[in-house]
């Protein structure tokens, strides 16, 4: 959640070659270059993803207390032979090199433990929870960036005068709101107050949910060619999307206009104005294609914070994504639970990266071509 | 370039000029109105947080009002909450838990961040790769996730929320450090330190060290905010401040069981907003006046500089000066 | 008929850069413009395209033709920019998008200024890529910047230079950011365009040796003014002025070179 000050200062896993090589230096010849460069990053990808496992393993065993206890609650370690059977099974009289092998096994299985708070598999109850979490994230994403990358463009184009200062301000301000708070605040306006958008859920009570073909309900109605299911999970997307998107515009905005002020100094934008094309023209041909790979570094870094964000923000609005299940875990103190939503969360946000590692070689010729 | 020469803000940052027309001048950096509007906040609120025990009208524990009072009633300006505890005096004590604890933990990051990446940076070799590697675990998660998990697994309290926070804060130094450090260590002015016959450490504190000085107070200065945020986040989330502590987390986490009373989540959010925002200002103001690219030119300073589009243009004609 | 004639110029970006400057080109010449970096040469360039910052002041008189530039709105300086007046700039390998092929880099201003649909640009393409000698064009158009050598990429951008067929060429120390190996090739290719088209072409350079080979004419510029202005031969024989003099004796091998020392 800090204000990436260039990608080079705050940069999510891997270093992308974001460093831009300069067009003019030639480089060696490799085969297939786009294959050789993602098979590197999945490689990463792979030991981050090792790596966050130790983590959570780490967190889970060598912490102060009772590692039975805090898995099984005080209730059932009082019982001696319940928590033998426990010991056992996660082999936890074994030395921890080989209980983490038995926790990466269980992992592989899909195995992440018992919820204290809902006594169900953890897995189970992720299961439902990463759709709903994806659903607000995906299109808080797609919003934010539409609106930052206008911002962020004309405050560049303004530098330095008014319009420009009051971007900054706003953007500034946006980075400052405690999301749960503004979460609360805006439920309690728009919902209790004024009634514009439905309350709580995913939801109005009266509908059912459409048949799960991609967990996230917008799509799914609409697959199903259903319209009043559709605009309903839209209008109850409004509010958690809008709250989380004045967060994330306030990231974005601020890095998205160093990134085209970078690109508007750059002599090809101005050779793009001595060929006498119009304004429109190069700022989407040129400029915005020129910013477009900072901009890709810094979403894949906006999208880690915003899955913070939902963290925070769903148990306001009862959305049953991984946000409240988190609230609830962390409320219960369901270790289980908590540890459930930081690897899955750990996975998303890797798997992400790897999916901007994608579309950065496949927007940069000189990672695809070399 | 011509533009740079005519404003008066310095790009190394804050240093007090010489006095000009018999007054001493403050830096330029801190004659922006956005730095001047967020010193005086965050002043305003350091002094609230050390002063706020000895003026505030109840202890902050104390239930000894009627419960639930609207803000205005009965001298309880902000109102009360659900256990009848004044919420002007929690709001104000309240301040004294969160401020200091963030810049406690900013420094703690801050110094173990930079102590292992000038580290890596200036060893090098396996030094390097296992701190870096280390650096990348703690930087695969989103910050709120793993310093949620972190507290949650030291168990709930205060101080667990800042040892988890101060665990998710202080990679983002390290990067930064080492990268500075990479960047330093092959000037001839430490080479030359280093024939010299200076000791490594020597190396590092006398000529590495006053050259990252600047970025890292930038990015410190920045995440002042965002440690409030993670704390008062956490403290919502019931993993750090405990009850009855007065703490503006977990007030408007108890907003939530009153969703009519919307004064009791409303102000400490305000005080939230306001720190945070305070200390992102005067960050933000300190960025500009250090990195010339994300430099803002002042339309109120009456100096319109040249878009940096042509920036090319105004180098050719800068040298003949 | 002058292709272009600047009368008087005068800009000033927070103070004077060019004053008083005054330049006339003529179909199939060579004008060089030559001065130490920060005497005005480029920003002259630039003005004559209107691509100075907005702040900046500018007086005089800059006319293309007919068409006077100065206090032009963007709009009408489109029609100008490219199709009539055109730049080649010194670094190819950022004056080129690194992320749009040459193909379209080639074409999007001629099918905006000639109205040519997607095939006639991209024949028209081809035709440009053959004549500046670019290896190969059906392929090119399809390559990118960085998959070309740095000469061969000035070479593309004289080509999207060229594309509207413009009456006036500004070339921006073309040749300063190449190897010299490959730096008299792309002299050659301006001095024959200059002459098979009629081009009125503006060379700015630091490096009188660029300009001794191929320019018709050289002014010679310093601190935002002309101090001296004359044929080439007239230049290099007899120079007037002493800072020509002083620019002339730092050319390797010319009689105003100081005798090496002996140590």
């Amino acid at each position: 959640m800090t204000l990436p000050r260039t990608q080079k200062t705050s940069r999510a896993p891997g270093e992308r070659p974001a460093g831009d090589p300069p067009a003019g230096r030639s480089r060696p010849r490799r085969t297939s270059p786009l294959l050789g460069y993602l098979l590197r990053r999945l490689g990463t990808s792979v030991l981050l993803l090792l790596g966050v496992t130790i983590v959570t393993f780490a967190l889970t065993n060598l912490v102060p207390g009772n590692p039975v206890a805090a898995a099984l609650g005080e209730g059932a370690a009082s019982n001696p032979e319940t928590v033998a059977a426990y010991v056992k099974r996660y082999g936890l009289d074994q030395p921890l090199p080989v209980q983490y092998l038995t926790y990466l096994g269980n992992l592989l299985q899909g195995d992440l433990g018992r919820s204290l708070a809902t006594g169900r598999p953890v897995t189970t109850d992720l299961a439902t929870a990463i759709p709903a979490t994806l659903e607000i994230a995906v299109l808080t994403i797609i919003v934010s960036l539409l609106v930052a990358t206008v911002l962020g463009t004309v405050a560049a184009y303004r530098r330095g005068m008014v319009t420009d200062q009051v971007v900054r301000v706003v953007s500034l301000v946006g980075l400052s709101l405690p999301t749960f708070w503004l979460a609360l605040v805006s439920f309690n306006f728009f919902f209790l107050q004024l009634r514009v958008v439905p309350g709580s859920g995913r939801l109005t009570a009266t509908l059912t949910p459409p048949p799960t073909v991609t967990g996230l309900f917008t799509v799914d109605f609409l697959l199903n060619g259903d319209g009043v299911g559709f605009v309903d999970a839209l209008a109850h997307l409004t509010l958690p999307v809008f709250v989380l998107s004045l967060f994330t515009v306030g990231l974005l905005t601020r890095f998205i206009r160093t990134s085209v002020l970078e690109v508007l100094g750059s002599d090809y934008v101005r050779a793009a104005r001595a060929k006498g094309l119009s304004p429109m023209r190069i700022v989407f041909d040129y400029v915005l294609r020129g910013a477009s790979l900072p901009i890709l570094t810094i979403v894949g870094i906006a999208f880690g914070a915003l899955l913070s964000g939902t963290v925070l923000v769903e148990s306001v609005f009862a959305w049953p994504g991984l946000g409240t299940y988190a609230y609830n875990a962390a409320r219960n103190l369901d270790l289980p639970g908590i540890m459930g939503v930081g690897l899955v969360v750990g996975f998303i946000y890797l798997g992400l990266n790897f999916i901007v590692d994608l579309l950065y070689g496949l927007l940069d010729p000189r990672v695809r071509l070399a | 370039m011509t533009a740079t020469a005519a404003r008066p803000s310095n790009s190394r940052g804050p240093r007090v000029r010489a006095p000009r027309g018999g007054r001493l001048r403050l830096p330029a950096v801190w004659r922006t109105p956005l730095a001047i509007v967020g010193a005086v906040i965050a002043l305003a609120w350091v002094v609230v947080a050390f002063t706020a025990p000895l003026w505030v009208p109840y202890p902050p524990d104390a239930q000894m009002l009627p419960r639930l009072l609207p803000p205005g009633t009965d001298g309880a300006i902000l109102g009360t909450d659900a256990l009848g505890r004044d919420l002007f005096s929690r709001l104000m004590s309240g301040a004294g838990v969160t401020i200091p604890l963030s810049l406690m933990l900013v420094a703690a990051s801050v110094v173990i961040g930079t102590v292992i990446g000038a580290s890596a940076g200036y060893f090098g070799k396996w030094v390097d790769e296992v701190l870096m590697r280390i650096t990348d675990l703690f930087m695969a998660f989103p910050t709120v996730i793993l310093a949620m998990v972190v507290a949650a697994s030291l168990g709930p309290s205060l101080f667990n929320a800042v040892i988890a926070a101060i665990v998710v804060s202080w990679p983002q130094y390290a990067r930064v450090t080492r990268s500075l450090v990479l960047g330093l260590r092959g000037q001839n002015y430490v080479i030359a330190g280093r024939l010299l016959g200076h000791s490594p450490l020597r190396s590092l504190l006398a000529d590495i060290a006053p050259n990252i000085t600047g970025p890292v107070v930038v990015l410190a200065a920045l995440d002042i905010g965002s440690a409030i945020l993670l704390l008062s986040g956490l403290s919502f989330l019931g993993l750090g401040a405990q009850p009855p502590t007065a703490e503006w987390g977990s007030m408007i986490s108890s907003a939530l069981q009153n969703f009519d009373a919307w004064w009791i989540g409303l102000f400490p959010g305000l005080a939230i907003l306001t720190v945070v925002m305070a200390f992102n200002f005067i960050g933000d103001s300190l960025r500009d006046a250090l990195d010339p690219s994300s430099r803002t030119e002042r339309a109120a300073s009456g100096v319109v500089a040249a878009p940096k589009t042509e920036d090319e243009a105004l180098k050719g004609t800068g040298a003949s000066a | 008929m002058s292709a272009l004639t600047i009368t008087d110029l005068n800009v000033d970006l927070g103070r004077p850069v060019v004053r008083g400057l005054s330049l006339t080109l003529e179909p199939g010449k060579i004008q060089g413009l030559a001065g130490e970096s920060g005497s005005g040469k480029t920003v002259t360039s630039l003005a004559v395209l209107g691509l100075l910052p907005r702040t900046a002041r500018v007086t005089g008189s800059i006319r293309v033709g007919e068409t006077e530039i100065i206090g032009l709105r963007t709009g009408a300086l489109n029609r100008v920019r490219g199709r009539r007046v055109a730049m080649v700039f010194q670094d190819p390998s950022a004056s080129l998008h690194p992320q749009l092929t040459v193909g379209h880099q080639l074409t999007d201003h001629v099918r905006t200024h000639m109205k040519l649909d997607r095939k006639a640009a991209k024949a028209h393409a081809l035709e440009l890529l053959e004549r500046v000698r670019v290896p190969d064009p059906e392929a090119a158009l399809g390559r990118y910047p960085h998959q070309f050598s740095g000469g061969q990429r000035q070479r593309v951008a004289i080509a999207i230079a060229l594309a509207c067929d413009p009456d006036v060429l500004l070339a921006d120390e073309p040749t300063t950011a190449l190897d010299v190996t490959v730096q008299a090739g792309i002299l050659r290719l301006i001095r024959d365009l200059a002459d098979e088209r009629r081009l009125a072409v503006l060379l700015v350079t630091h490096d009188l040796g660029v300009l001794s080979a191929i320019a018709d004419d050289i002014a010679v510029m310093r601190q935002g003014v002309i101090v001296e202005s004359a044929t080439r031969a007239e230049l290099f024989i007899n120079p007037q002025h002493a800072y020509t003099r002083e620019l002339l004796s730092a050319m390797p091998g010319s009689p105003y070179e100081e005798a090496p020392r002996v140590d």
